[in-house]
């Protein structure tokens, strides 16, 4: 932390904050503030320059052409990039978890330069979109209980040697790769196609994102009663055929 | 068919006599009105008849993400004051519904036709309306509907070159983007609370400049185009500058809005703006929205919101606090089965008001509220809110099967 707030940016809700991603934001903000963190919001829109000196970056899903627009902002800006090289943590949603890849394929069908913040390559599925509740197990290394969300998507994300998928699908497509992959992360870059949005189903995600910014290991208790009755009731949705 | 010039074909008749059968057996068998399947016998039996049917009526479509049923029910009223007129007025809003609807009525002289935004382009190249009204676009069922700019695209390549007078709301830049390949608009100033769907430029993508009600391009210098009639406070501006006053028994700016854009759009039928508003006056509940009800001994006003930009015009409605609010949330396959949408209302706009929680998916909505900081109580169904809500009318905010669910159980 640069100063004595968590500086929390959230990018480009203009183009990125479609699919109620924007609840990610609201829910590690919630969680920070309950262990007395203080907060510093930035929300970017698109005309404006991405900050360097945030905490947590949080990137959210969009529609396709929103996206195409979104990755040539960010790739003309060079801030994000920055931002990572100084030890910032992004945390980034569907469209956004595509853009921070190598690349992805836009809405007029042509591959288009991601930021190549993480690993991986997405391209775009010739079947039916990925639609429904997702089970999955994070990567064990995160320490983390299973993932629960919400899949709407049509990509293909292929995770590279230099990341690793962040978790392993149970019930759902994830990365769509049939190898039950779903997401991928770095040190400090993370991506998952999941919306819910997904720090509202898993409030344990909000809270390594806020000790890894904080640098601690653990962080006082927070009231989880509606939370977890939320998770119990998904992971058993999820578990059951439509 | 009675006051028309020409008469239905053969096959035309058969198709209306079929329907009506199967509409009739639909609704013996207790399954609703039957109109859907009736639509759908008689379209079988002659793809053209919907057209067939409208050939001899003078229509207008009404098409929006949110307030096109109250619309269709507000701007048919204010035709009747030019004759007869035959409307899907129960919200059936595909072909089928709307076929059947027309069939309904041999006397009418207007068609007043509620269209589901998907079908839009198709029923207006089938019925060749006078007039098409456009209220406004935005998010609605993310996991199964088109992308919100590709619907207004779509209208856009749909609706360019239509004979039809377009009454389009300025306000909105979709709806401008969609309507202004049309060669006959008449733009209205109506409004449009949600903003969020549209930051981008639906030209060529650059930022939206937004200082107060005006917006514009900076890019490329797409903008907001002058209106000619205007929704201002309580009145409707005309475009002779006269002010005609708004007396509705509905609530709430949005429906404002909805009369003003069915005023001017009354207007392109010689309708009079202060015969058409005055007639508006008798629309009371439409499909029970708006309804106050009696159950358990309390008020309980029922409100349909069915996506971000219907909860905040709701929320701007309900009474102030201390009015006990009701909020209950399905995700059924008619209500789109994501409930991310529930984050991108702004839920701090309840503060103050005592919140009951219901619906398939109340824990949702818990968390949602937990986030917000607000206090709230999670309830097993609508008796036990009704039962906790402290004194006063409970404004009851319900997604789409919710809401029927709702209906089904104060006996509405």
């Amino acid at each position: 932390m640069t100063d004595s707030s968590l500086r929390l940016v959230w990018v480009y809700p203009d183009l990125l904050s479609t699919y109620g991603d924007q609840g990610n934001v609201l829910v590690v903000e919630r969680r920070a503030r309950q262990r007395r963190v203080p907060v510093t919001r930035i929300d970017v829109r698109s005309d404006q320059a991405i900050p360097t000196s945030g905490d947590i970056y949080l990137i959210g899903g969009g529609e396709d052409r929103p996206q195409r627009l979104a990755a040539e902002r960010l790739r003309r800006d060079g801030g994000l990039g920055r931002a990572v090289e100084n030890g910032a943590i992004v945390f980034s949603v569907c469209a956004g978890y595509q853009i921070l890849g190598h690349e992805f394929v836009n809405d007029l069908g042509r591959p288009e330069p991601g930021l190549g913040l993480l690993d991986v390559v997405s391209v775009r599925g010739e079947g039916e979109r990925c639609v429904g509740d997702v089970l999955a197990d994070i990567d064990p290394a995160l320490g983390l209980p299973p993932l629960t969300g919400f899949e709407n998507h049509q990509g293909i994300t292929h995770v590279g040697q230099r990341a690793r998928p962040f978790a392993r699908t149970r019930f759902g497509k994830g990365n769509g790769t049939g190898d039950g992959t779903e997401g991928a992360y770095n040190d400090t870059v993370f991506g998952t196609y999941m919306h819910g949005p997904v720090m509202a189903r898993n409030p344990q995600i909000a809270d390594m994102l806020i000790k890894l910014a904080l640098d601690v290991k653990a962080l006082p208790p927070a009231d989880d009663q509606w939370y977890e009755a939320l998770r119990a009731e998904r992971i058993a949705a999820a578990s059951q055929p439509a | 068919m009675a006051g028309n010039s020409e008469p239905l074909s053969p096959r035309a008749k058969l198709a209306v006599t079929a329907g009506r059968a199967a509409a009739a057996v639909s609704r013996a068998a207790g399954r609703g009105s039957g109109s859907v399947i009736g639509g759908r016998v008689a379209l079988k039996l002659d793809p053209d008849l919907l057209a067939a049917l409208a050939t001899h009526l003078d229509v207008v479509l009404v098409s929006a993400t949110n307030g096109k049923t109250t619309t269709t029910r507000l701007l048919a009223e204010a035709l009747r004051a030019a004759g007869p007129v035959v409307s899907n007025a129960l919200g059936a809003n595909m072909p089928a519904g709307i076929t059947s609807a027309l069939a309904g009525g041999s006397d009418a002289r207007y068609g007043v036709i509620e269209v589901d935004e998907k079908y839009l382009a198709g029923v207006a190249r089938d019925v060749n309306p006078k007039a098409i009204a456009l209220l406004n676009l935005s998010r609605d069922q993310l996991d199964r509907a088109a992308e919100t700019r590709m619907l207004a695209e779509k209208w856009r390549e749909g609706l360019a070159g239509t004979e039809a007078i377009v009454i389009a709301n300025a306000d909105d830049p979709l709806i401008t983007w969609a309507a202004s390949s049309c060669p006959t608009v008449v733009w209205v100033a109506a409004g449009q609370e949600w903003k969020d769907d549209a930051w981008s430029c639906p030209s060529c993508g650059g930022v939206l400049q937004r200082p107060s009600e005006d917006w514009f391009c900076g890019k490329c210098g797409f903008r907001r185009p002058m209106p000619t009639w205007a929704l201002s406070g309580d009145h409707v501006i005309d475009p002779y500058g006269a002010a005609w006053p708004i007396h509705l028994q509905l609530p709430g700016r949005a429906n404002k809005s909805n009369a003003t854009v069915s005023a001017a759009a009354a207007a392109a039928f010689g309708v009079d703006p202060k015969v058409a508003l005055e007639r508006m006056y008798a629309v009371q509940a439409v499909a029970g929205r708006y309804d106050v009800v009696s159950f358990l001994g309390r008020d309980v006003r029922l409100l349909l919101a069915k996506n971000p930009a219907g909860w905040l015009e709701t929320f701007s409605l309900i009474d102030g606090p201390p009015a006990p609010v009701i909020l209950s949330v399905n995700a059924r396959g008619a209500d789109g089965t994501d409930t991310s949408w529930l984050w991108d209302v702004d839920y701090t706009r309840l503060a103050g008001h005592p919140i009951f929680v219901i619906g398939d998916r109340k824990l949702d909505l818990a968390v949602r509220l937990e986030v917000a900081g607000l206090q709230f109580r999670v309830c097993q169904d609508a008796d036990e809110a009704v039962r906790s809500a402290p004194a006063g009318r409970i404004e009851a905010i319900a997604n789409y099967t919710a809401f029927q669910d709702l209906r089904r159980r104060v006996g509405n």
